[in-house]
């Protein structure tokens, strides 16, 4: 969306102002360089800049930050700090040490007072990095911040970054899915847990992997009723606890069923949802009408790696990541030396993977920069830690996914 | 013939007893831990909770394993467990006490008389709230239904 002629804008995160003009927009726009022209940029000089607050980046501020390192910066594009975890009213799987049994939100709160509590972390909210250039010896990242009268550019000078990004919802292309009413899950479980608004009264959810299910299981305790889960393959991906919480509310899950087209005059007003055969196509006759006001998306995930990519660092198209990652070691490190990189943009996975990874990759940060209190000891705590959650049936994407990165690090393809 | 080797609860999230390990009429009688947990996912908080090591895993990834002797029933891990899978059955007489985690609002009252829901989230009768414990944040209530609908009922539907 365009607002107040700003293209590319994410309105679903961004505060509405009074007078904003907000404008529909069709493919990527151009930023107009006038409204950087004559316009002070503040120059920032520090030792490691972390883009993203959600788990990944959190705990790799806090780590590097336990580290020693003098000045860390942390910017994020949204509002809060957490990222991710400012909605996960669930509470977590894993182990005491990665907080199980402790909801997200409450995961959150701990850690952004970490990140409170140490005086080396110094952070940028509603900060949107724009550019990054890798230079010989540091690393120059260009970010603008919103504030009430205008936004303020930023040149920030580093000697690492660790980008911890996470990752865009997929979309599904059908008729109709473009009707207002026709929602992300995490759009969704935004405007419920995070700004306490209902997306609809009725939902059909499309997707039994975990988001899926959670986000079906939230609606409920909104008092949002969940029509049905509907999901293409032919059995649940997400874990059976959180389906059965479903269940024993009465939402039924319909395996093999996918979306055919979204009805309705300038709103949702209803869906049609199909059984599919063992290739996933529609089986004609088998059209069912869903009454619902709300269709919402949870297809699964995409690494954002835009700032990766422009950097430089070499990436790879690895399906069991979700997409295009970047390439890194088992530091976390990337093709370019003191660029790292933690949590979903390395590959799709959890927030409990995604916190140990941050942490790899903040002891590693700091390291490289010669600040070193038993890192090399600490480093293989949490490698062990990932092993444990890769090494069970649901870990087996991520394991497939993270011996693929490994492989390729290693300069070949061959896998 | 193709045989497929997707289990029932995978299609349609719902459990049967088949696919769960039971206690005696004894060991129910004391009142024990019912872990509806049947996939191999990395999690353990139950293990670590149990006052009395009733519930035991290989590792992380490793479906917790209750000895029904060793349990007694306090219900610690039915406030811990994230999957809410953990519920405790006591048998005494005619009636089943079925303690369950609650996730909703608002939150019922000891006497209240609510919906008794299955596995499918079906109406399977009435049960009575006979106690409610709210000191961790999933609200852990426990509900007297007909001895019969002891290893059924797994929700409950305020009124």
């Amino acid at each position: 969306m365009t607002v107040d002629d700003v293209p590319n804008v994410r309105t679903c995160i961004t505060p509405l102002k009074e007078n904003s003009r907000v404008l529909k927009q069709d493919r990527i726009g151009a930023l107009s360089d006038k409204k950087f022209f004559d316009k002070k940029r503040i120059t920032l000089n520090v030792d490691i800049v972390i883009v993203g607050s959600g788990p990944a980046g959190l705990k790799a501020a806090t780590s590097a930050a336990e580290q020693g390192v003098t000045s860390i910066l942390l910017v994020d594009e949204n509002h809060l700090i957490g990222g991710q975890l400012v909605k996960q009213t669930h509470k977590f799987f894993g182990s005491e040490q990665e907080k199980a049994g402790t909801r997200g939100i409450d995961i959150a709160v701990e850690l952004m007072n970490q990140v409170d509590f140490c005086k080396n972390i110094k952070y940028m909210l509603e900060t949107t990095v724009i550019g990054c250039y890798n230079g010989r010896k540091t690393h120059k990242l260009i970010a603008v911040k919103r504030l009430k009268d205008g936004d303020q550019l930023f040149e920030i000078n580093c000697k690492c970054v660790i980008f911890a990004c996470g990752a865009m919802e997929n979309m599904l292309a059908f008729p109709g899915n473009d009707l207002p009413g026709v929602y992300g899950a995490g759009g969704v479980q935004t405007l419920m847990n995070v700004y306490g608004v209902k997306p609809g009264k009725r939902v059909l959810m499309v997707g039994a992997g975990n988001v899926g299910l959670i986000v079906s299981y939230q609606l409920l305790q909104a008092g949002v009723s969940v029509d049905r889960v509907i999901e293409i393959m032919p059995k649940i991906g997400g874990y059976h606890v959180h389906a059965a919480k479903l269940c024993r509310c009465g939402v039924p899950i319909y395996t093999s069923h996918s979306i055919k087209e979204v009805y309705g005059k300038g709103k949702v007003e209803g869906a049609i949802i199909v059984t599919v055969n063992d290739s996933f196509q529609p089986i004609p006759g088998t059209e069912q009408d869903v009454s619902c006001d709300t269709v919402c998306i949870a297809v699964g995930l995409t690494p954002s790696i835009r700032l990766l990519e422009q950097i430089g660092a070499k990436t790879e198209f690895i399906s069991e990541a979700g997409g295009h990652v970047a390439i890194h070691d088992l530091s976390m490190q990337t093709s370019i030396q003191g660029v790292y990189v933690a949590g979903d943009s390395s590959g799709i996975e959890e927030a409990s993977t995604a916190m140990i990874e941050g942490q790899l990759a903040g002891i590693s940060a700091a390291a490289l920069l010669g600040y070193d209190k038993n890192a090399d000891k600490l480093k293989q705590i949490c490698r062990k830690a990932l092993e444990g959650f890769r090494s069970g049936p649901f870990g087996l994407k991520p394991k497939v996914c993270k011996e693929k990165i490994a492989c390729c690090w290693n300069g070949g393809i061959n896998y | 013939m193709e045989v497929s080797t997707i289990k029932q609860y995978e299609e349609t999230g719902i459990l049967s007893l088949k696919d769960l390990k039971l206690p005696t009429d004894e060991q129910l009688k004391k009142g024990v831990a019912i872990i509806e947990c049947v996939q191999e996912i990395p999690c353990d908080p139950c293990v670590a909770i149990c006052p009395v090591n009733a519930i035991s895993m290989k590792d992380i990834n490793d479906t917790p394993k209750i000895d029904f002797n060793k349990c007694t029933g306090c219900k610690s891990c039915v406030g811990i467990c994230p999957g809410l899978a953990i519920f405790v059955v006591k048998v005494k007489d005619d009636k089943a006490f079925v303690t369950l985690p609650y996730e909703f609002l608002p939150i019922p009252k000891v006497g209240d008389k609510v919906t008794a829901l299955n596995r499918e989230g079906k109406p399977r009768g009435c049960a009575r709230i006979v106690n409610v414990n709210r000191t961790i944040k999933t609200t852990v209530v426990t509900i007297e239904v007909k001895k019969n609908l002891a290893m059924e009922i797994r929700n409950i539907k305020l009124d």
